[in-house]
């Protein structure tokens, strides 16, 4: 089940292309660092792989099949900011099932508390809040995560766990992710392979 | 002296509130006084305004409170029961209306650009007519009466406020919790209601409280044309534009109580609507 895009261009009405022939393979289990300079279309080609984008040209399959629109998508994005991926008139535990509810084990893993589940989006920190947009789009119907600076505004400590506890998941579900991210350190260490976008 | 000043201070303080507090307490009490008045004018049987001729024409006294018609009728009990038939009718009215503002600014929100222009066209539409002439046509085409006027009320004020739901549902739609909400599956009702409906309360709420004496006024003004309700019902409309005639032989309390309190009834709901605002919106939450 590898997550194929094919020749894939992006513009926004008739303007000029921002990519065009752009081809990505990414196989179950593995970790694909994606890096470049701001306003190359890093983003943009992250929310087409997820669906939240339709591209122009080309098409991106899962295990050589085209994605099916309805239902939970196979590809989940994580945002940069979670402060606006979360609703604020919702309690967490509403936030944190919305796409199913996860087990404990996760919850743990990613070090959120019981006690959070009860509070407001606008009584938690940005990393707390990131922890439930993680723990979020790693439902069941799961192959594929793509953090998009999932935790560039983040201190080191909780990058280091967040990090940890999705990589571990990963691996225990064969699931392969893609990390947009600035910081060549970070990439570096987690990532198989790079790819930079000219 | 002085010491005397502080203690003083210090006493009334305990029972000071603050300003929040106070909004809600007297929004307590402006809905009880709407309430009571619903409630006695529902109580009071029609032989409180059984003609007397024999009590015709008296100013106000502490038999008859606001004195009496023509046809020796309490004028206290009739604009009870008035002001009570004007907040049902308003009440009925603001309801419909607010519900239609709420389906059509939704629909015109994420039903696709076809249903966005036609709304909007609408809106525009009833809104580049006054309020006042589109409902007595309407009214009038209904055969006037209770079901007229009411129908009439309810097709003609929701425009401003569907307009204003049309653009926060727009601005809510395009939020990312809201398509990562689509992309965990989940379908346009489901996110209507779950994401969406919410965060329209505040605006549905204030919008219905301050539509509330828009309907009486327009009610009342309808009726007092001959338009609206018939006239044995002791609409509040009805009381004014009857009394007219007896206001040049100097029977002022006719139309001068009926109209103060029809005025009373008005503001306090606008008082309600107003504070219920202030104290819902976060951003005035300190005023």
């Amino acid at each position: 089940m590898r997550l194929e895009a094919k020749n894939i261009g992006f513009r926004y009405g008739n303007g000029p292309w921002l990519f065009q022939h752009t081809n990505l393979t990414v196989e179950p289990g593995e970790i694909v660092g994606l890096t470049g300079p701001s306003g190359r279309g890093k983003t943009t080609f992250c929310r087409i792989l997820s669906g939240y984008e339709k591209p122009p040209e080309g098409k991106v399959t899962i295990g050589g099949l085209p994605i099916i629109s309805k239902g939970m998508h196979p590809v989940q994005l994580v945002f940069q900011h979670p402060e606006k991926a979360v609703n604020p008139r919702w309690k967490m535990g509403k936030v944190l099932n919305e796409g199913g509810r996860p087990d404990l084990e996760l919850l743990d893993l990613l070090g959120i508390e019981q006690e959070w589940l009860t509070r407001w989006p606008g009584e938690l920190s940005g990393g707390e809040l990131q922890r439930f947009c993680v723990a979020r789009a790693l439902g069941a119907g799961t192959r594929f995560l793509i953090a998009d600076e999932m935790t560039t505004m983040l201190d080191a400590i909780t990058q280091a766990q967040i990090w940890h506890a999705v990589i571990e998941i990963a691996r225990k579900r064969e699931m392969g992710i893609i990390v947009v991210s600035h910081e060549a350190k970070l990439v570096e260490r987690l990532c198989h392979r790079v790819i930079e976008l000219h | 002296m002085i010491q005397n000043l502080h203690v003083r201070k210090k006493e009334e303080n305990r029972f000071s509130l603050n300003r929040r507090q106070r909004k809600l307490v007297t929004s307590i009490v402006a809905a009880i006084v709407l309430l009571g008045v619903v409630v006695v004018g529902a109580l009071l049987d029609e032989e409180r305004i059984a003609t007397n001729l024999i009590a015709r024409n008296l100013a106000p006294s502490f038999d008859h409170l606001f004195g009496t018609d023509w046809l020796g009728r309490d004028m206290f009990a009739r604009t009870i029961m008035g002001l009570s038939l004007s907040v049902k009718v308003g009440l009925i009215g603001a309801i419909g209306s607010t519900s239609i503002a709420l389906i059509l600014g939704m629909a015109a929100a994420t039903m696709g650009r076809v249903a966005d222009r036609l709304i909007s066209w609408l809106i525009d539409l009833f809104l580049s007519v006054p309020h006042l002439v589109t409902l007595i046509l309407i009214a009038f085409t209904l055969g006037g009466g209770f079901k007229g006027i009411v129908i009439g009320l309810v097709l003609t004020h929701w425009p401003s406020l569907a307009r204003v739901i049309r653009a926060e549902v727009m601005q809510i739609r395009s939020a990312e919790y809201v398509q990562i909400s689509k992309q965990l599956g989940k379908s346009k009702g489901w996110i209507a209601v779950h994401h969406i409906l919410p965060h329209l309360t505040p605006q549905i709420l204030i919008g219905f409280m301050l539509m509330f004496p828009h309907v009486i006024l327009h009610e009342s003004a309808v009726t007092f044309i001959g338009l609206g309700l018939s006239p044995h019902e002791p609409a509040i409309g009805i009381i004014l534009s009857e009394s007219m005639k007896y206001l040049s032989a100097g029977m002022w309390w006719l139309a001068f109580y009926p109209g103060l309190c029809l005025l009373m009834i008005v503001q306090t709901f606008d008082r309600i609507g107003e504070n219920l605002r202030l104290l819902l919106d976060p951003s005035k939450s300190n005023d």
